[in-house]
C-alpha cells in the first residue's frame, strides 16, 4: 500500500497497464514530454517512449479520431482531453463512431478506446474549464461512462476501463485530484493522506465497471452523488446530522441500478446530488430510476440538488456550486417531508 | 476593386436547361505531367496538385512517365471489375425502384476509383472507403450475393439489419464498416496508419470521400495527424463534382484543386484523372511505395463525374443539366480503358458484349439467391431480439430488460 493523490494513482493505473500490455498508448495534449497539464502522465514518455505516449496537434476530434483507428489496428489508446470541457469537437467521434462501430458491423469491428478527462469546478476555472458533461455522455448507447471520487478507485477503475473492449469516457474531477473537498473553500485545502481512499495497492488490481460503492452505510435517507459531490454529501449529512446512506454511482453507464435502489427501498428517502446542472442532468435518470422501482417505498418526494442551469461563472463560483448548505437544505426537505 | 466588401455565392457553370460547361476544369494533355520519384520532397512536387496526371491520349494510347505499363490480362481484369461494379449497381438501382430495398446509392462514372485502386492496393492494406466506393468492396472479395443481402436487411446481413443499404464492411477484406456520416472515416484511417507505424509494419491504409466533404473538420483533423506524424496513409479525395446539389465550388474548389489542400501542410498532392484506369493506378501506386517505404502521406485527388443521382431519394434533374454527364471532357472510366485495351488489339465490342451479358445473368443469380434469405416484405425476417445485441462487448441488464419488455409486446 503507498499513499497517493488522484493524480498519482491514475498515472499509476496508467503504468502498470502500459508495463502489462505492450499495445496500450496514450495520445493527448501536452501529455508526453511534459506529462500533461494535471501531471497525470508525468514520467510515462521517458519510460515508454515517444511512440506510446504521443503529444497531439490541438485538435480534439483529430485526437478521438485518430485513437479510434488505432484502436481498430489492434493498440488499446488512452486519449486525454485537456479539460472535459474542450471535448465537443470530438463528439461526433464519440456518438457517431466510437459509440457505434461494433454495432453496424454486428460485432466485426471494435476499437477499445478509454477518453480521460478532467472535469467539474471549484478551481477558479470559469465556464470553459469547470463543466461536468456527463450526462451527455450518458445518454449515448455504446459507451461506459465512469467518475471516480477517489484515488483507490480511480485507480481501480481505470485499469478496468482501459482493459474493457468497450470504449469508456472516463472523467476525473478534478477539484479532488488532490485532496477530498467537503464543499466549503474556506477552509484549508485537506491532502488525501488523510483519507482512507488515498491508500493505494503499489500494484495491479481492479474496480469493476458498472458497480456502484455503498460509501457510508445508514438507515434515515439515501444520498445518491458521484465525483467531488460524494465528500460534500457526506459532509452536508453531518452538518444536519442525519444518519444517511451515501452511495457513490462511480459507474454512470451502465448503472448499477441494484445497488441504488435496494437502499432507497431500505431507507424511503432519497436525494440525487451532482455538480452538473439541473435540467436534463444525470439526475433526472437517477430519479425516474429510483421512482420507477421504489415508489411504494417513499416516504417523501425524491429531491434533486444540482449545479444551477447557468453556465459555470467564475466570480460566482461558490454561488453557483452546490456545496455544503444546498445540500444540507435538501436533506432536511426530505427528512422534514410528511 | 470595389470600394465595398463583398459576398461571394459560388454558382456553378450549368444549371437545367443551360448547355453543360466544364470550362473551369484545368486539363492537361496525357502524358504531360512528370513523375518524380517517391523519396521527392513535397515542395519540389508542389506542381503535381495543380497539373492532372492523365495516361491515355485521345486516341486511347497510353503516354508519358505515369504510364503503368501493366499487362494486358491484368487491364482486362481492370475493366471486368469496372462491368461488374456498373451491371452490379444497375441492378440495385432497378431493385430499389422496383420497391425491394429501401435506398440505394450507385457509384456510375466512379469506377476505375475504386477497382484501379483496389488492384494497386496490397491485401494487408486497409481501406476506410465512402459509400460510392461499391468496386472496392467487390474487388477485394465481398460475393454479389452478401452485398444484397446487406442492402435487404435480410437473414444473412452482415450489418445484422442495423444499417441502411450500402454501407457495408468486410473484415476479412480489410474494408472498414460504412459510417453514413461524411468524412468521419479519415482520422480513422490515419489513426490506422499510425498504428502500423508504431508496430512496424509496412501495411498502409486508405481513405476515400468527396469533394463536399473536404469542408469537414475530420478532412482537417486527418490531414493535420497525417502530416505530423508522417502516417503511411492514402488519402483519396474523390471531386466527383457534385455534393447532392451543390457543386464542388461550395466546398472550396474554385480557387485551388483539392489536391493542393494538404500543400500547406507539407503533404504531396497529385491531381489525377479519376477516369483514366492507368492514371489512377500509377499515382496509387506510387503514393503507397511512398507511404510503405517511410515517406508519409499523400493526397490524391481524382478528377471524375458522379455519374448519377447522389443516392435513390435525389433528383439532379431539378439542379444541374441533364446531359451535363456525356459533355464531361474526362468521359466514361470503362468507355475509356475499353477504347484503349481496342485500341491494343486486346479487347473487342463483342466481348464487351460478351462480359456485360455474363455479369447480368451472374448479378440475377445472385439476386434471386438474395431473397431466398428474406427481403423486406417476405420472410424468413431476422430476429428482433438481435437489436440489442453487440452494443457493449456483453450485454448489460438493462438491456436485458428491454429485450425482454419488446419481446413481450412482439409476441
Amino acid at each position: 500500500m503507498a499513499q497517493m493523490n488522484m493524480i498519482e494513482a491514475i498515472r499509476s493505473a496508467l503504468d502498470i497497464v502500459m508495463e502489462k500490455d505492450p499495445n496500450v498508448v496514450i495520445m493527448g495534449e501536452d501529455v508526453g514530454y511534459f506529462g500533461g497539464v494535471f501531471r497525470c502522465t508525468d514520467g510515462l514518455q521517458r519510460k515508454y517512449g515517444e511512440h506510446r505516449v504521443i503529444d497531439a496537434p490541438i485538435a480534439e476530434g483529430g485526437i478521438i479520431g485518430a485513437t479510434i483507428g488505432m484502436g481498430l489496428n489492434g493498440l488499446r489508446p488512452v486519449a486525454e482531453i485537456q479539460f472535459a470541457d474542450y471535448i465537443y469537437p470530438g463528439f461526433d467521434q464519440v456518438v457517431s463512431e466510437l459509440a457505434r462501430i461494433r454495432y453496424r458491423s454486428a460485432g466485426e469491428f471494435f476499437s477499445p478506446v478509454t477518453i480521460r478527462t478532467p472535469c467539474g469546478g471549484g478551481i477558479r476555472g470559469g465556464q470553459t474549464h469547470s463543466q461536468s458533461p456527463e450526462a451527455i455522455f450518458t445518454h449515448i448507447s455504446g459507451i461506459r461512462v465512469v467518475m471516480p471520487s477517489n484515488p483507490y478507485d480511480a485507480k481501480g477503475l481505470l485499469i478496468s476501463a482501459i482493459e474493457s473492449d468497450d470504449p469508456v469516457v472516463f472523467f476525473e474531477p478534478k477539484r479532488i485530484y488532490n485532496g477530498p473537498f467537503d464543499g466549503d473553500p474556506e477552509k484549508p485545502a485537506v491532502s488525501w493522506a488523510s483519507h482512507p481512499k488515498g491508500e493505494v495497492p503499489r500494484g495491479y488490481y481492479t474496480v469493476p465497471l458498472g458497480s456502484a460503492d455503498v460509501v457510508e452505510e445508514g438507515s434515515e435517507l439515501t444520498i445518491i452523488t458521484y465525483g467531488t459531490l460524494v465528500h460534500v454529501a457526506q459532509a452536508a449529512a453531518a452538518l444536519v446530522g442525519v444518519n444517511a446512506e451515501i452511495i457513490d454511482v462511480r459507474s454512470l453507464s451502465p448503472l448499477d441500478t441494484t445497488t441504488l435502489t435496494e437502499s432507497v427501498k431500505k431507507t424511503g428517502r432519497c436525494l440525487i446530488a451532482h455538480e452538473a446542472t439541473r435540467f436534463s442532468g444525470f439526475g433526472a435518470e437517477l430519479v425516474a430510476t429510483v421512482q420507477e422501482e421504489c415508489f411504494f417505498h417513499l416516504e417523501a418526494p425524491i429531491e434533486r440538488v444540482a449545479g444551477w442551469d447557468t453556465p459555470y461563472p467564475h466570480a460566482f463560483e461558490w454561488q453557483y456550486f452546490p456545496g455544503q448548505k444546498r445540500l444540507a437544505a435538501g436533506i432536511r426537505k426530505v427528512m422534514e417531508a410528511q | 476593386m470595389s470600394t465595398k466588401s463583398r459576398l461571394h455565392i459560388p454558382h456553378p457553370s450549368a444549371r437545367p436547361g443551360d448547355k453543360p460547361d466544364f470550362s473551369y476544369l484545368n486539363l492537361a494533355p496525357a502524358g504531360s505531367a512528370d513523375k518524380p520519384s517517391i523519396d521527392a520532397k513535397p515542395r519540389d512536387i508542389e506542381h503535381l496538385s495543380m497539373n492532372l496526371v492523365r495516361v491515355l491520349d485521345d486516341e486511347h494510347r497510353a503516354q508519358g512517365e505515369w504510364n503503368p505499363n501493366l499487362d494486358p490480362e491484368k487491364l482486362q481484369v481492370g475493366l471486368r471489375w469496372m462491368l461488374l461494379t456498373r451491371v452490379f449497381d444497375e441492378r440495385l438501382w432497378q431493385i430499389q425502384r422496383q420497391g425491394k430495398i429501401s435506398f440505394y446509392m450507385e457509384s456510375k462514372g466512379e469506377e476505375a476509383v475504386s477497382i484501379a485502386q483496389g488492384m494497386a492496393l496490397r491485401a494487408g492494406d486497409m481501406c476506410f472507403p465512402s459509400y460510392r466506393n461499391t468496386g472496392l468492396y467487390l474487388y477485394r472479395g465481398t460475393k454479389l450475393v452478401d452485398m444484397m443481402n446487406q442492402c435487404l436487411s435480410n437473414t444473412k446481413d452482415m450489418c445484422k439489419g442495423r444499417q441502411l443499404p450500402v454501407l457495408y464492411h468486410n473484415k476479412e477484406a480489410n474494408l472498414f464498416s460504412l459510417s453514413g456520416n461524411l468524412g468521419t472515416q479519415y482520422p480513422h484511417a490515419v489513426g490506422w496508419a499510425m498504428a502500423s507505424a508504431i508496430k512496424g509494419e509496412d501495411h498502409i491504409a486508405a481513405s476515400w470521400l468527396g469533394d463536399g466533404s473536404t469542408a469537414e473538420a475530420d478532412f482537417h483533423h486527418a490531414l493535420t495527424f497525417a502530416a505530423v506524424y508522417q502516417a503511411p496513409v492514402i488519402l483519396n479525395i474523390v471531386n466527383n463534382q457534385w455534393a447532392i446539389s451543390t457543386f464542388q465550388g461550395f466546398a472550396g474548389g474554385e480557387r485551388r484543386p483539392f489536391a493542393a489542400r494538404g500543400i500547406g501542410l507539407g503533404i504531396p498532392g497529385i491531381r489525377v484523372d479519376g477516369n483514366d484506369f492507368l492514371a489512377v493506378y500509377s499515382a496509387t501506386l506510387w503514393a503507397a511505395d511512398r507511404a510503405r517505404r517511410g515517406g508519409g502521406p499523400t493526397v490524391i485527388e481524382h478528377v471524375t463525374y458522379r455519374g448519377g443521382a447522389h443516392s435513390t431519394s435525389d433528383d439532379p434533374s431539378k439542379y444541374r443539366p441533364k446531359d451535363e454527364w456525356a459533355s464531361f471532357p474526362l468521359g466514361d472510366p470503362i468507355e475509356r480503358l475499353k477504347k484503349h485495351l481496342i485500341a491494343e488489339g486486346h479487347w473487342s465490342d463483342e466481348q464487351h458484349i460478351e462480359v456485360i451479358e455474363e455479369y447480368r445473368v451472374k448479378v440475377g443469380a445472385a439476386w434471386k439467391e438474395a431473397q431466398k434469405f428474406g427481403t423486406m416484405t417476405d420472410g424468413p425476417f431476422l430476429d428482433p431480439a438481435g437489436m440489442f445485441d453487440d452494443i457493449y462487448a456483453e450485454i448489460p441488464e438493462h438491456l436485458v430488460k428491454q429485450r425482454q419488455q419488446m419481446l413481450e409486446l412482439e409476441s
